[in-house]
């Protein structure tokens, strides 16, 4: 038994795994820029992927403000320097709790969903019923799930954003002690458009990686219930892990100085 | 004579497991020809590399004598539009009513308005038996057989050229089995159409085809018309239209 031909065999399949991943991005792409685009199934996908997602991205946005702030608080209080609340908590639900919080959430939902919905449609014969009726199943499924995760987590994170700060400020006046007026004043005039800016590009680049995630689990779905199960887990882990990994690169290239 | 479908040395593998092993076919215009055979030998396959959702890893395909082997895109979507498919599980769309399933492919491909498109597949549900009630109805609340008409009035809806039957009879009792059995026959008749099926059920084989073609292993091991599928003199057909466990075919337990 020769060691080495397991782990190379996972390499490999492993490469192949990407290769695929590749292709159907290319595709994917290749289909928004040709016309025609069905915009009433963007329209409805705006509605499930960005309507329906807000109140879990507002609460959980509220939640990380307010536990961000009485950490803040806590810390400077080390070096007296709890005054820095107001300034953290936006810089830090800007830049990153906002995008992150809000992605790793749109990912849990939407991604699954999206997975569960066109495995489903794969493991049924559905996606070949659509080739057969000259209607391409990337064009009909996934660009409008692309193109409406893309717009709508922009305005999810800019929500999330807000809730976030104002769940900072509850904390902050109703327990320890902060005057709502100078609290207010202090994240206005320290907040930069380049943070809240950051922060809706690596939304729009979550959007598209839990729509495509979504989308290419679900299509490469095989094999009924067991294996549309474990595509929506595979979409939900992996749309997961790209946002953080991509969070990191977009945070060192957006702030590269 | 142009054949309508002409498959020459078409062969497909999936890994190591040869499914297609050079098949030959023609399908004449206007003719019924059903392919039988045992599950796993390649039947669903030999019809999905024909409507492109496949690809063949060698040998070519004609429709109406233009090669279409490896065409994609939108040479791919002007082919489909000649085909009309009936899925063994329907395959509705469960997230529209029956009567947009039915106008699918008027509306997307075709850019039939949706009120027109609406008419037209009421008149195409009335075609296979259904009245305009079923139509504001979701597939899911349909019965097997009910659902089997939707899917036949899908696959007609466009009039087309061709038409291919997965299965029409499986999972439906008997009676429900020749009812759709019959509509094919007749909705055929009507739309003058040259038609595919594939089964294993020989009740209906006998009913629909013109002429049977037995694959085995990957390749067509008999063909000819309907009438001379009792006396072909072959045992493996001998053996598949009887029914019985003992002959040359030994079934494949393991897959």
């Amino acid at each position: 038994m020769n060691i080495f031909a397991p782990i190379g065999r996972a390499f490999f399949l492993f490469l192949a795994q990407i290769g695929r991943l590749t292709m159907f991005t290319v595709q994917a792409i290749s289909h928004i820029v040709r016309p025609p685009i069905y915009w009433y199934a963007v329209f409805q996908q705006l509605m499930r992927i960005g309507y329906f997602s807000l109140p879990v991205v507002g609460l959980t946005a509220f939640f990380t403000g307010g536990a961000l702030a009485l950490q803040i608080y806590l810390g400077g209080n080390r070096y007296g320097a709890e005054a820095i609340v107001p300034q953290i908590v936006v810089l830090g639900i800007t830049r990153e709790l906002g995008p992150v919080i809000a992605g790793l959430m749109v990912a849990g939902r939407v991604s699954a969903a999206i997975a569960a919905e066109i495995g489903t449609m794969r493991v049924t014969e559905q996606i070949d019923a659509l080739t057969t009726l000259a209607t391409n199943p990337i064009k009909y499924l996934v660009v409008p799930r692309l193109v409406a995760a893309v717009i709508s987590m922009p305005i999810l994170v800019a929500i999330a954003d807000s809730i976030g700060v104002f769940g900072g400020y509850v904390v902050a006046t109703q327990t320890l002690g902060f005057s709502g007026g100078i609290y207010l004043k202090n994240t206005v005039d320290f907040m930069k458009t380049e943070d809240v800016v950051s922060g809706l590009y690596k939304a729009a680049t979550f959007g598209f990686i839990i729509a495509l995630m979504g989308c290419y689990n679900g299509f490469n779905s095989r094999g009924g219930a067991q294996g549309v199960g474990a595509a929506t887990t595979n979409a939900v882990v992996s749309s997961s892990i790209l946002i953080l990994a991509a969070n990191y690169v977009l945070t060192s290239l957006l702030f590269a100085k | 004579m142009t054949p309508k479908i002409e498959l020459r040395g078409v062969k497909k593998r999936f890994g190591p497991k040869v499914v297609l092993d050079g098949i030959d076919l023609v399908v004449n215009p206007g003719e019924s020809l059903v392919i039988i055979g045992g599950s796993g030998t390649g039947k669903s396959v030999t019809i999905k590399s024909v409507l492109g959702i496949l690809r063949p890893d060698a040998g070519q395909i004609f429709v109406d004598g233009e090669e279409v082997t490896h065409v994609s895109g939108r040479g791919r979507d002007r082919v489909l539009k000649k085909f009309g498919m009936l899925f063994q599980s329907a395959a509705l769309f469960d997230s529209l009513p029956v009567w947009e399933n039915v106008a699918f492919g008027l509306i997307q491909g075709r850019g039939v308005g949706r009120k027109a498109a609406r008419e037209i597949a009421i008149k195409k549900l009335a075609q296979v038996g259904l009245g305009a009630e079923v139509a504001n109805l979701s597939p899911s609340e349909l019965s097997g057989g009910m659902q089997k008409r939707v899917g036949l009035a899908r696959a007609i809806a466009a009039d087309p050229e061709i038409i291919f039957f997965d299965e029409p009879t499986t999972g439906l009792d008997p009676i429900m089995a020749d009812i759709i059995n019959s509509l094919i026959v007749n909705t055929v008749k009507d739309v003058g159409a040259t038609t595919l099926s594939i089964t294993h059920d020989m009740v209906s084989a006998r009913k629909i085809a013109h002429r049977i073609a037995m694959l085995y292993k990957g390749k067509i091991i008999w063909h000819g018309p309907v009438a001379d599928i009792d006396k072909s003199g072959n045992e493996y057909v001998d053996q598949f239209i009887h029914g019985r466990a003992e002959g040359p075919i030994k079934m494949e337990v393991k897959a």
